[in-house]
């Protein structure tokens, strides 16, 4: 039976992975994810989990075992965050159009230069555009159930994912998280089915060189050119939202915690205005609305789960039923706006209704900098003096210039 | 190692079909290769000319599993591929990663170093056809000093090649030999060796490149003959810590003849530009060098 600990995100993602029966880890330290190879490695070295870990000399080669270990057939996780992932850049690609089913925690962590080691989502929101899916943790507890959830669904779809969550505030909080059962997972979780089983009799020659254009293979049948492997993917996400849909609600019978829907609505029902976010936002948005609903407000929470594939008509139908969203994020797209804000207005451009939603977007918290349920009343109360044209920095300091070097 | 007559299997991996350049060095190397290590082989490489000796999807004349991945990952693919098919009860498989010299003396040198402190059970090949030939001969950290590259078409590459075998041998492998395409028994043998050795073991193969060192591809074996008798290139093998000169370069230290590296040289566009101090400059180094593997060998 399932049972409550009180535990880190780091902890709920190895303990996770432990329960997904992982087969092959690589691993590279950063902060804050470390702990999860540290626990993982623990788990092999005691013979409590049954898996090869390899210790890698940087997450390039971290990703490139996953992969490789990926296509002849094994279950394969690593973890990362800031740098570390910005370093696997090329091989998030690669992840991707080989179409293998890693699954990989992002401790969010703000990027260089200058350091931080601090948390924002810049990290992981910047690979938007990898082939991966992203999923955002608002708790612990989602941390735990995404793990597994995504294993389950990037083996169907044989796309990778990753599950993020915000460094420091979930990766070094504890909080109490419902441990599922061997039994529950193995069940939820059977042991991987690969497409092909790999085999020197059958040799295959795998991501080879691919032309522009159709070919034919030895036989006169014709087999895709590069931009039919590159649409296959682009097909597999759209088919991923409703396979994410269905491996949520069978989760939800399961585990008891439904993840049918892509986005958690909060406090919505009669909610004029909606704080759009994602991650431990979302949980500090929800205190926010408690505060702000005492004193009359209608206002409500939504808060992304899955980013990508983008749940666009989902979230633009729902989205519409408000006056007002205020997305607030710890990400910024240089030279435009908040990523998650453009993608909103695009969504509802496309599923536009004759009423339409004003959008204004915050960007917040970056490198660390604590959001507290004050500041996201305050920027509820900013967001009447502002003008949606451009994201506004929820940030003290008054700039002089435009480059103090530091 | 060096009995007279080596049966060498007619079967064959790397059939009719492969995208390499007239007279490639690789392609020769590449057959005796599989063919001492068989069907059971899973190569791993990186984009390289091997890519292009592989084909274009959907074909391939090649009759082995191959996994391509990106420049800098060769053996950290294969530290994958051999962790996956343990862990999945595919023990049968060789691993073998190759790539070329801009891909193991540059840019893949940090997996490889990682791949071959964790004592990865795999074999390392690096095919040295001494520049990025595969993208228009441009200069690698392997070009030998004097040579003419499309990056040095003015002023040939200042520096001497960087000595790899040293950096390998640091790193313990159970098993380290040197080759070249114009000795396919000594390619052979030695690869059947390191197929029955575990851990990490890394093989270097000189292999000329008719269109990059600018000579007849109908020259291809003579070129590296020479390479090996003038000792530029020296066949040898450090098995489990022992080192041993193999084939002509054992010959060579028994007879004692060896060619000036001039003979060498000349048969190659890419030195043209050497003078004549360089030339007396580099038979030095060889013939240090030649002294210092003599010793090793107790010769």
């Amino acid at each position: 039976m399932s049972r409550v600990e009180i535990i880190t995100a780091n902890q709920a993602a190895a303990m996770a992975a432990k329960l997904c029966r992982v087969q092959v880890i690589a691993a590279y330290p950063i902060t804050p994810q470390s702990k999860i190879p540290e626990i993982l490695s623990e788990y092999v070295e005691r013979g409590k989990l049954n898996a090869e870990f390899v210790r890698v000399e940087s997450e390039h080669s971290a990703m490139t075992v996953c992969i490789s270990a990926s296509l002849v057939g094994a279950r394969a996780f690593t973890a990362t965050a800031a740098n570390g992932l910005a370093y696997m850049h090329e091989q998030l690609h690669w992840a991707a159009g080989a179409r293998v089913p890693v699954v990989m925690p992002i401790a969010n962590r703000g990027l260089g230069a200058p350091w931080t080691i601090f948390n924002d989502m810049q990290d992981s929101l910047s690979q938007r555009d990898t082939g991966w899916m992203q999923f955002y943790c608002m708790n612990n507890q989602e941390v735990f159930d995404y793990v597994i959830m995504a294993f389950k669904i990037a083996e169907e779809v044989l796309i990778p994912a990753m599950v993020c969550f915000d460094g420091f505030r979930l990766s070094h909080t504890v909080m109490p998280v419902e441990v599922a059962s061997q039994e529950q997972v193995d069940e939820f979780l059977p042991p991987r089915k690969p497409p092909y089983q790999i085999s020197p009799s059958n040799p295959i020659n795998i991501n080879p060189v691919v032309m522009g254009d159709l070919m034919p293979d030895s036989n006169g049948n014709i087999c895709p050119d590069y931009m039919g492997f590159r649409r296959r993917l682009q097909k597999a996400h759209e088919s991923a939202l409703e396979i994410i849909a269905s491996v949520g609600s069978s989760f939800g019978k399961m585990f008891g915690r439904d993840y049918t829907d892509p986005y958690y609505a909060y406090e919505c029902n009669d909610a004029e205005t909606v704080f759009v976010t994602m991650g431990s936002l979302t949980s500090e948005s929800m205190e926010a609305v408690d505060i702000l609903r005492k004193n009359g407000e209608k206002v409500g929470v939504v808060g992304l789960r899955v980013f990508r594939p983008f749940p666009a008509e989902m979230l633009a139908r729902f989205l519409q039923q408000f006056k007002k969203l205020i997305v607030v994020e710890k990400a910024i797209s240089y030279g435009y706006e908040t990523p998650l804000a453009t993608e909103i207005k695009g969504a509802l451009f496309t599923y536009r209704s004759p009423s339409m939603p004003e959008v204004l977007s915050f960007v917040v918290g970056l490198g660390g900098k604590d959001v507290k349920p004050e500041d996201l009343i305050g920027i509820y109360k900013k967001s009447s003096e502002i003008s949606p044209d451009r994201t506004f920095w929820w940030h003290q300091e008054e700039l002089h210039d435009e480059c103090t070097i530091c | 190692m060096s009995a007279p007559f080596v049966e060498i299997p007619e079967q064959e991996f790397v059939l009719p079909g492969t995208r390499t350049c007239a007279g490639c060095g690789l392609a020769l190397a590449y057959r005796y290769i599989l063919k001492a290590l068989g069907q059971d082989t899973i190569v791993t490489l990186p984009a390289c000319c091997l890519t292009i000796l592989h084909g274009i999807y959907p074909k391939t004349p090649i009759a082995i599993n191959a996994v391509n991945n990106t420049f800098a990952s060769t053996a950290a693919s294969a530290a994958g591929l051999a962790a996956g098919l343990k862990v999945t009860g595919k023990d049968n498989f060789t691993v073998l990663a190759m790539a070329g010299d801009g891909g193991t003396f540059d840019m893949g040198i940090q997996a490889l170093s990682g791949a071959a402190e964790r004592q990865t059970n795999f074999i390392y090949v690096c095919y040295d056809n001494e520049a990025y030939m595969n993208t228009g001969v441009q200069r690698s950290s392997a070009t030998p000093q004097g040579a003419l590259t499309t990056t040095t078409p003015v002023r040939p590459k200042e520096q001497p090649k960087k000595d790899f075998l040293t950096i390998m041998e640091a790193h313990n492998p159970s098993y380290l030999a040197t080759c070249c395409s114009s000795y396919p028994r000594d390619i052979y043998e030695k690869f059947k060796k390191a197929k029955e050795k575990d851990k990490t073991r890394f093989l270097h193969v000189a292999v000329p490149c008719p269109p990059g060192w600018g000579f007849p591809a109908s020259q291809t074996v003579k070129v590296g003959r020479l390479a090996v008798e003038t000792a530029l290139v020296v066949l040898f093998e450090i098995d489990e810590g022992t080192f041993r000169l193999t084939g002509k370069s054992l010959t060579m230290a028994r007879s004692g003849r060896k060619k000036p590296v001039v003979e060498y040289l000349k048969k190659q566009d890419r030195f043209k530009k050497m003078t004549e101090e360089q030339i007396e400059s580099l038979q030095q180094e060889v013939d240090k060098r030649w002294e210092y593997y003599l010793n090793r060998a107790n010769m």
